[in-house]
């Protein structure tokens, strides 16, 4: 399999603050990555090192198998981005900007432009729009024409920096919905964001930056198996108790966490033991909950009762200083 | 990448807004000097402006000196200060450069677009000029007899075309050294109009300098020492001393600041 995104120690430092530290990105071609941490943690400056805009300060990155920055032109036509927000000049219309940015830099072809530009509008649905300036657009269309931007070249890998930002919930499921196909497609995906469900319904793996650390990078399948727990839910709750005792880890209410893998088996006993069973199911946790467990920036609750390493090992080295 | 910046340029009303503003003043001057018919005293006022009631066809250089050495700087500063500083804050600047665009590709597009406003305002103004003078203004000496040099013999018509032409150009070259400025400061602010005032700042403090006799050591090399040097291109026989040193003057500007340019924004980090 290649990488379409490979970064070793990969760090950078604004003056004394340190932004990225010792990044060991593994996107593999044909991934839809997601990039996930909370605000301030690095993500931006990564996508802007990985796309020639930031100079590392020590580690290498490559893009497509090629490194970045020395090989950014030939690396750069094959790759469409939008980098937080999308940006337009706003007294031209979409189309004319769409135009403008196509005719820039090395390999631009007039041929086809015109066709080149519709095909990129239809896709992100813009195809009918007027020709009113994009200072008259709204958020959502300005999201569209930049997501239209970073396909016009038809790129083999996306990187995309808070895609869904500014859109309605019709228009999140259409961007996902686009680049899943993209995906299907063959197009590289890699998608920075905070918004965790965005990334669960859509990412076959992903990576978490904790303060400009690589705190994770795992398929989410991996991460997402059952945990080896059951959650039980019944209104016997003294019997089930007794009769599961130390197997039990918590029980809140008629909510009732059992260490055993075995569901079926589970149910058996109860059952044979006149638990009444109003609910039984394997648990397994949220990517929420992983992410929150990872970067410890959330809730203490999950840190305790959720550690780091459960569900198998990362498949690359985590957060190792350069 | 030029083409794309020429689009750019052109299509923006702030262009022809700007030029039109930058060609206003010449074109209130002339139209009073017609209506009132007082204009100032053989060398007294910007240069030519006494003999324009006389050869209107003088106007345009007239125009030329009355937009030059603040107008036309002016419009030159906020032009350029906006070259990289304004697509940073727009946040055009790193689409522009993922495209890819090299950096270097990328300032000559400006400067290249610069170049081209400014050669677009001198234009107009001297067309407009030319009009005005024309129309309003003296038309004694359009005739073969040719006109008055400033040293006091006559200039024939293709001989005043031909230096006219000349003079243009010689502004724009000044022009350039400080668009250059302005690319430069452009590259190292974040805002377009702190790039512009700065450039404002670099040639006013210069002009400043000029009217001190204790800068003497500097005088020379100040960026607006020989900008209205292009009269002398009216002088018979023309006074090339002060021309080749503004010429040298500001190509060293143009080349000294384009590298600081370049060398400033080659390794920058766009983090807007």
């Amino acid at each position: 399999m290649t990488t379409a995104i490979r970064t070793r120690g990969l760090t950078k430092y604004y003056g004394g603050f340190l932004a990225v530290d010792g990044l060991d990105l593994e996107v593999h071609e044909g991934d839809v990555y997601g990039f996930l941490g909370a605000n301030g943690s690095g993500k931006t400056t990564t996508v802007r090192m990985l796309l020639g805009l930031v100079l590392a300060t020590s580690g290498t990155a490559e893009v497509l198998g090629r490194a970045m920055p020395g090989a950014a032109h030939d690396v750069l036509p094959e790759v469409g981005a939008m980098i937080e927000a999308p940006a337009a000049y706003p007294h031209l219309s979409g189309r004319a900007n769409l135009a403008l940015f196509d005719a820039m830099g090395r390999g631009s072809r007039r041929r086809g432009r015109a066709g080149r530009v519709d095909d990129a509008l239809d896709r992100v649905g813009l195809g009918g729009v007027d020709g009113r300036p994009v200072r008259a657009y709204s958020l959502g269309m300005r999201q569209r024409l930049g997501l239209a931007n970073a396909l016009i070249r038809q790129p083999r890998l996306l990187v995309l920096d808070e895609p869904t930002n500014g859109l309605d919930p019709q228009g999140i499921r259409d961007i996902r919905a686009l680049l899943l196909e993209l995906n299907a497609a063959g197009t590289t995906v890699f998608v920075s964001s905070h918004l965790l469900l965005e990334i669960e319904q859509m990412c076959t793996r992903v990576g978490v930056l904790d303060r400009g650390r690589l705190v994770l990078q795992q398929h989410l399948d991996d991460l997402r198996s059952p945990t080896g727990r059951v959650v039980l839910r019944t209104r016997d709750v003294a019997d089930a108790r007794r009769l599961l005792d130390h197997r039990i880890d918590e029980a809140v209410g008629e909510r009732i966490v059992v260490r055993d893998g075995d569901a079926a088996a589970l149910a058996a006993e109860l059952v044979a033991a006149g638990v009444r069973v109003d609910e039984l199911v394997a648990e397994r946790r949220s990517l929420e909950e992983i992410v929150l467990a990872a970067t410890g920036a959330g809730s203490d609750t999950f840190a305790r009762t959720s550690p780091v390493d459960a569900g198998g090992a990362p498949t690359g080295p985590t957060g190792v200083p350069a | 990448m030029i083409a794309v910046e020429l689009r750019k340029l052109l299509r923006s009303r702030r262009t022809w807004a700007t030029i039109l503003l930058v060609d206003a003043l010449p074109t209130l001057v002339g139209v009073l000097l017609a209506v009132t018919d007082l204009g100032p005293r053989p060398g007294e006022g910007p240069a030519f402006l006494s003999a324009v009631l006389t050869d209107g066809t003088l106007f345009p250089l007239a125009a030329l000196a009355i937009v030059l050495p603040l107008f036309l700087p002016i419009a030159v500063a906020i032009t350029a200060g906006e070259a990289v500083a304004g697509e940073a804050a727009a946040g055009t600047l790193r689409y522009v450069l993922v495209r890819p665009v090299s950096r270097l590709r990328f300032l000559v597009a400006k400067l290249a677009s610069v170049l081209v406003f400014v050669v677009l305002t001198v234009l107009v103004v001297a067309v407009t000029a030319y009009v005005l003078g024309v129309l309003l203004l003296g038309d004694q000496s359009v005739t073969t007899a040719g006109t008055t040099s400033v040293s006091g013999s006559s200039l024939s018509t293709p001989e005043l075309v031909g230096r006219t032409f000349l003079a243009l150009g010689y502004a724009i070259l000044c022009m350039l050294g400080v668009a250059t400025i302005a690319l430069f400061l452009s590259t190292c602010v974040a805002s377009p109009l702190g790039a512009a005032l700065g450039t404002m700042a670099v040639f006013v403090g210069s002009a400043l300098l000029l009217t001190l006799d204790a800068s003497d050591a500097v005088r020379d090399y100040l960026p607006t020492r020989y900008w209205l040097a292009f009269v002398d291109l009216f002088r018979d026989p023309i006074l090339w001393r002060d021309l080749q040193a503004g010429v040298l003057l500001q190509v060293a500007y143009v080349a000294v600041f384009f590298a600081a340019a370049w060398a400033n924004f080659a390794t920058k980090d766009v983090a807007d």
